[in-house]
């Protein structure tokens, strides 16, 4: 069948891809050629093609993290040519087509880099940490039932939406690869000013930020120094007013809060 | 610990350290700035060498300046505490990364800058003002009162071409320091506004071009124009 | 087998509550001796685990992705419908109840229908309370639109990412959970086998994804919440690891398998570009509300546009056909997903479609645009027209889309009773993984719902009924049943990896994707379907004798992963195939061509069909059997779906 462009012309690349068994030994970059790759194709289905000639040679294939491919999962990572998630501004790798790149390119393919995210194997990186951060304080306690009518709760819709912006956060890791510090504060701060924006979420603001911030520190990531790396390389475009509304938040949370500790 | 060193050894905490000293620091090179215009004035040092006695001597001041001093090292010090923490979050660089495609480079080399920016200080600081502070300088009777003339030694310094170059090298450091810093003050601290931060960012920029070229004039102005 | 369906006496509108007050009750102080696991953590099984965290239950919850946040109920894009009747336009639970049983062509539980009405309205306040950021008028009230074949504004969304928000809404709910030690969470965890002891569910073997260990829980229930499994398909909007391992495992281990022919094929997706297309994307039904369909009127202008000798501009008004428009004056562009789809099949079948392919329809925005301006368009549809732009190189404000009908969601799955509890004690299956709610064909924006009912306000209540009568004792893993599973589970994946072939496990799957979508898709018919099975057994063989597995067990081995799951899919296709053609009538999702109206509409025997299938595996390669649920239906009547 032919594509949307049936006069694009199939390309053919030269690929570097770090390949590292697991996740205690060493890794390497490896050049691989892949011949006859289609524009129309995304980079993920590039990687399949690659995978498929491998396989058939009888050797392993690269491994990578990958699962809705419509760019809502975060699922996906890759560091493509030193870019999170690859040239495209506002594109998860599973979103990125190949007519983005030209015939004889080479392309290098890293996992995302930091303490905080180790490599399981190949591209592949573990990204618990975020989890756990989440686990520290990102929920309104709730529970099932017993709770008030919907609309009892108005929300004024510039709020709402806002809310909303910094909740469409899709838990890729690309903030962390791209900042140079490997700081998770796009994430964090995310979750963190979503619910503190609702009327729901400000019954637990403090502790929330509080523990939600000691945890992001735990687990290892590095500062924030504002280059806004993070939100420039975000694929749904969390903005960096998050990032100003975790540290109002954080300042003010443990200035005033309770909390002794 | 306790919640407030705590608080203030987070990286967050650190960032607010950083910004409020920050902030410090340039109201300081504001004042420092307005002062030295002094040098400007011809007289032959008179002024100038009146307000440095004053520096020097007035009590406010003096505490103020240990103030600074505890600027610069708390300010020091959480950078340092915080790029070693940042060299740690990532222990396996990339081996090819275009960060040029996402963040400034002045935003990326604030450690750099600033330490360029130190070293210019211990320059700076031996040359003029330890031997204002600590005795070295010629005197001069100024209206029947007698000062030190740290006026002269600015003059003679400044007739030195890499004595100039250092300072002028020092103050475009300075200026992608403060033009990153400046902004980055105010979003550490969370005080950030749709109506406001844009003017934040736009009077950072122009503050911190305008206020070392202020600086980077003087070396300049008395190498080019000035004869002994 | 007699297959109890246990729905409660009463009227519809009772029965629910009459049973919530029927069920026995495990006391607080005693939910801690019981453990629950939960497989799958989308929107049923995050929402089931959740609660039983806050009811005290002690929780495992296992999910294969890295994250609960993955699963892919984070996909789905439209809204969830709730009958809250907030826009005072004639919504009711009944109507509600009404719809989805007609949308569902008759082929639904009603007293399940009802319940699920019933409660929608509690999952909107759940979700708002959770944070959920939904859509808001200037009041600072929730906003509704109206969804694909309803008439009322019933849908609640947020913007086009409604799964998202409430799948971390879920997430949210479960990860406090996790923080107070009621849930342990599994992730890249997949679970490979259920184990039985005196006949109950019992526990579950696994695969830990990174380290390839195998290793058992156990448990006093096990709730399965694990997606639907339109991925047999290989092309289908389903996320790449969607896949019915745990379900079809279970089924293996005596759960019987309920309607697994009647799958949604979703009229509005980005048709395919080529042979490396790995899977589809879906473009919210949405665009329906002010997109117009249509397609050339003659087959030579249809030609002429494929061959590139005019562009769609060309083409003159009086020259496109607006087919929906046409033969579904009252409906329009807003008929349900089954009858959209079918009629994009039928007039790219007569040669009318377009794109290179000619399997494409237009879906054309140019007279919203002219009625609203792009700007409103652009803020209405911004984000889906974007993603369009960003794999096809087209530019949707431009040029009309193009669109084709894929595969999104399987009505059918594990057979449940009214409690969501299978025919084997203790096992329980919710969301799309179980069969019961959406019958022939599923409305828009009822899946979440589902889901969310499910785990929320349903199995909450009902696991009580069991485990209140269920002994506190637990059984250890050691336990023979266990070790036989795991040895099991230990065989086949040895098995895979040691047959060493020449072909590659995505090289089968798509070959049997599109046996599946050749003759158990959109369209089915008898000599098709008796092909279809043939082939599937040929394949399945050659499976087993040539396919290529590298590495090993003991590793994170995604080959592996992708070989045992579509070792099921292979086994599973042919359950679709055979109910396929055992139901000898057509409805909602399930077309038999021959059984059709003389205007192409489905055309159902309710005397003959008005039932559940539910299969029974008897070993690979037998013929299942079949079991009867009868539908009765009291509260609706049976009509032709008619949406002119």
């Amino acid at each position: 069948m032919a594509g949307s462009n049936p006069n694009a012309k199939p390309m053919d690349l030269t690929l570097k891809v770090w390949r590292q068994k697991d996740r205690n030994s060493a890794g390497s970059m490896v050049t691989y050629p892949v011949v006859g790759i289609s524009p129309d194709m995304s980079f993920l289905e590039m990687l399949d093609v690659l995978n498929e000639d491998l396989l058939r040679k009888g050797e392993e294939p690269i491994a990578f993290d990958h699962d809705c491919r419509e760019g809502i999962c975060g699922m996906c990572s890759l560091f493509i040519n030193g870019r999170a998630h690859g040239p495209e501004r506002g594109t998860t790798t599973c979103q990125l087509h190949m007519r983005h790149f030209s015939h004889g390119d080479t392309i290098t393919i890293e996992p995302w880099r930091a303490a905080a995210f180790p490599v399981h194997k190949d591209l592949i990186v573990d990204r618990s940490a975020f989890d756990r951060i989440q686990q520290a304080g990102g929920y309104i306690s709730v529970n099932t039932g017993g709770v008030p009518d919907a609309n009892e709760i108005p929300i004024p819709k510039s709020i709402a939406d806002k809310a909303f912006d910094a909740a469409t956060c899709i838990g890729c890791g690309a903030c962390v690869a791209a900042c140079k510090n490997a700081s998770a504060m796009l994430f964090v701060s995310a979750k963190v000013s979503q619910m503190a924006m609702l009327p729901q979420g400000k019954t637990e603001r403090k502790t929330r930020a509080e523990n939600m911030v000691a945890q992001m520190d735990i687990e290892g990531f590095g500062a924030c120094s504002n280059t806004g790396a993070c939100a420039a390389e975000c694929p749904v475009g969390i903005s960096l007013e998050n990032i100003a509304m975790l540290n109002r938040e954080y300042l003010g949370a443990r200035l005033t809060s309770e909390n002794l500790a | 610990m306790n919640w407030f060193t705590k608080t203030f050894s987070s990286t967050i905490g650190r960032k607010i350290i950083m910004s409020i000293t920050g902030l410090f620091l340039i109201s300081f090179l504001v004042v420092h700035l307005v002062g030295n215009l002094q040098l400007f004035k011809d007289d032959g040092g008179a002024a100038f060498n009146v307000y440095s006695h004053f520096m020097g001597n007035n009590p406010i001041i003096r505490t103020m300046e240990i103030v600074l001093l505890l600027g610069f090292l708390f300010h020091i010090y959480d950078a340092i505490a915080l790029t070693r923490r940042n060299k740690a979050s990532r222990p396996v660089g990339y081996a090819n990364n275009h960060p040029q495609e996402n963040s400034t480079w002045s935003s990326r080399n604030m450690g750099l800058l600033g330490t360029v920016i130190l070293v210019f200080l211990i320059i700076h600081l031996w040359n003029f003002f330890v031997p204002a502070r600590f005795g070295g300088l010629d005197p001069i009777v100024v209206e029947n009162v007698e000062y030190d003339n740290l006026y002269i030694k600015v003059v003679q310094s400044f007739q030195i071409w890499w004595y100039v170059a250092i300072y002028v090298l020092a103050m475009v450091a300075l200026a992608y320091h403060l033009i990153h810093g400046f902004q980055s003050a105010f979003q550490s601290l969370g005080l950030t506004h749709k109506k406001y931060t844009p003017f934040i960012q736009k009077f950072g920029y122009a503050f911190s071009v305008i206020i070392c070229l202020g600086f980077a004039i003087i070396p300049l102005y008395f190498f080019f124009f000035f004869e002994l | 087998m007699i297959l109890d369906s246990k729905i409660p006496e009463g009227n519809l509108a009772e029965k629910w509550d009459k049973h919530k007050f029927n069920v026995k009750l495990v006391n607080p102080a005693n939910k801690r001796k019981y453990d629950i696991i939960v497989v799958g953590t989308g929107l049923a099984g995050a929402s089931a685990a959740a609660t039983f965290g806050e009811l005290g239950y002690n929780v495992k919850a296992f999910c294969f992705q890295d994250s609960p946040r993955r699963a892919h109920s984070i996909a789905a894009q439209g809204g969830i419908n709730a009958a809250k009747n907030y826009q005072n336009d004639g919504d009711s639970i009944f109507r509600l109840f009404y719809d989805t049983v007609k949308g569902g062509d008759y082929r639904a539980r009603e007293a399940n229908v009802y319940r699920l009405a019933q409660v929608s309205v509690n999952i909107i306040d759940q979700c708002v309370a959770q944070g959920v950021p939904f859509a808001r008028e200037y009041g600072g009230l929730l906003a509704n639109r109206s969804f694909g074949g309803a008439q009322v504004s019933r849908t609640f969304y947020a913007r086009g990412q409604t799964g998202q928000q409430l799948l971390l809404g879920a997430y949210s709910a479960l990860n406090r959970q996790i923080a107070y030690g009621k849930v342990k969470m599994y992730p890249r965890t997949e679970m490979l086998d259920l184990v039985m002891v005196d006949g109950k569910a019992r526990g579950i073997v696994v695969r830990n994804l990174i380290t390839g260990k195998i290793e058992s829980h156990s448990a006093h229930a096990v709730v399965l919440a694990t997606g639907g499994y339109g991925n047999v398909f290989f092309l289908s909007t389903n996320a790449m690891g969607s896949n019915a391992t745990a379900a079809w495992r279970a089924h293996k281990k005596g759960a019987l398998f309920a309607n697994p022919c009647y799958t949604q094929i979703h009229p509005t997706c980005i048709p395919v570009s080529g042979d490396y297309q790995s899977k589809l994307t879906l473009m919210s039904e949405s665009l329906r509300n002010d997109g117009r369909v249509w397609v050339p009127k003659t087959k030579e202008i249809a030609e002429r546009l494929r061959k590139g000798e005019i562009t769609v501009n060309d083409i003159a008004e009086a020259d496109r056909d607006y087919y929906l428009e046409r033969k579904y004056p009252a409906f329009g562009n807003l008929v349900p997903r089954d009858v959209a789809s079918r009629n994009a099949k039928l007039v790219c079948d007569e040669g009318r479609g377009v794109g290179a392919s000619g399997l494409a329809v237009y879906l054309d925005f140019a007279d919203a645009i002219k009625r609203e301006g792009q700007p409103a368009i652009a803020a209405k549809y911004g984000n889906l027209f974007e993603m369009y732009a960003k794999i096809t190189d087209e530019n949707p404000y431009e040029r009309p889309m193009r669109i084709y009908p894929a595969v999104h969601y399987t009505m059918g799955g594990l057979w449940v009773d009214y409690n969501l509890m299978t025919n084997i004690p203790g096992l329980y299956a919710t969301g799309e993984c179980n069969f019961s709610d959406h019958g022939a064909n599923r409305l828009g924006a009822s899946a979440l719902m589902q889901g969310l009912a499910d785990g929320y306000f349903v199995i909450p209540y009902t696991i009580g009924d069991y485990l209140a009568q269920t002994p506190y004792d637990k059984v250890s893993t050691d336990h023979p049943a266990f070790k036989e599973a795991e040895a099991e589970v230990i065989a086949k994946n040895n098995q895979l990896l040691s047959i060493n072939g020449t072909r590659t496990v995505d090289d089968f799957h798509k070959a049997l994707g599109l046996i599946m979508w050749d003759y158990c898709g959109m369209a089915r018919n008898a000599e098709g379907l008796k092909f279809a099975k043939q082939e599937i057994r040929k394949l399945r063989d050659e499976f087993w004798r040539d396919v290529k597995v590298t590495g090993v067990n003991e590793e994170l081995n995604q080959t592996l992963e992708k070989a045992y799951r579509v070792a099921d899919f292979l086994e599973l296709g042919e359950l679709m195939v055979d109910d396929a053609l055992h139901r000898n009538e057509s409805c909602g999702g399930h077309f038999r061509e021959e059984y059709q109206t003389p205007e192409n509409e489905a055309l159902r025997d309710d005397e003959n069909f008005a039932y559940v299938a539910a299969w029974e595996f008897t070993g690979v390669g037998n013929e299942p059997v079949l079991h009867k649920e009868e539908l009765k239906f009291e509260n609706v009547k049976l009509t032709q779906r008619s949406y002119k």
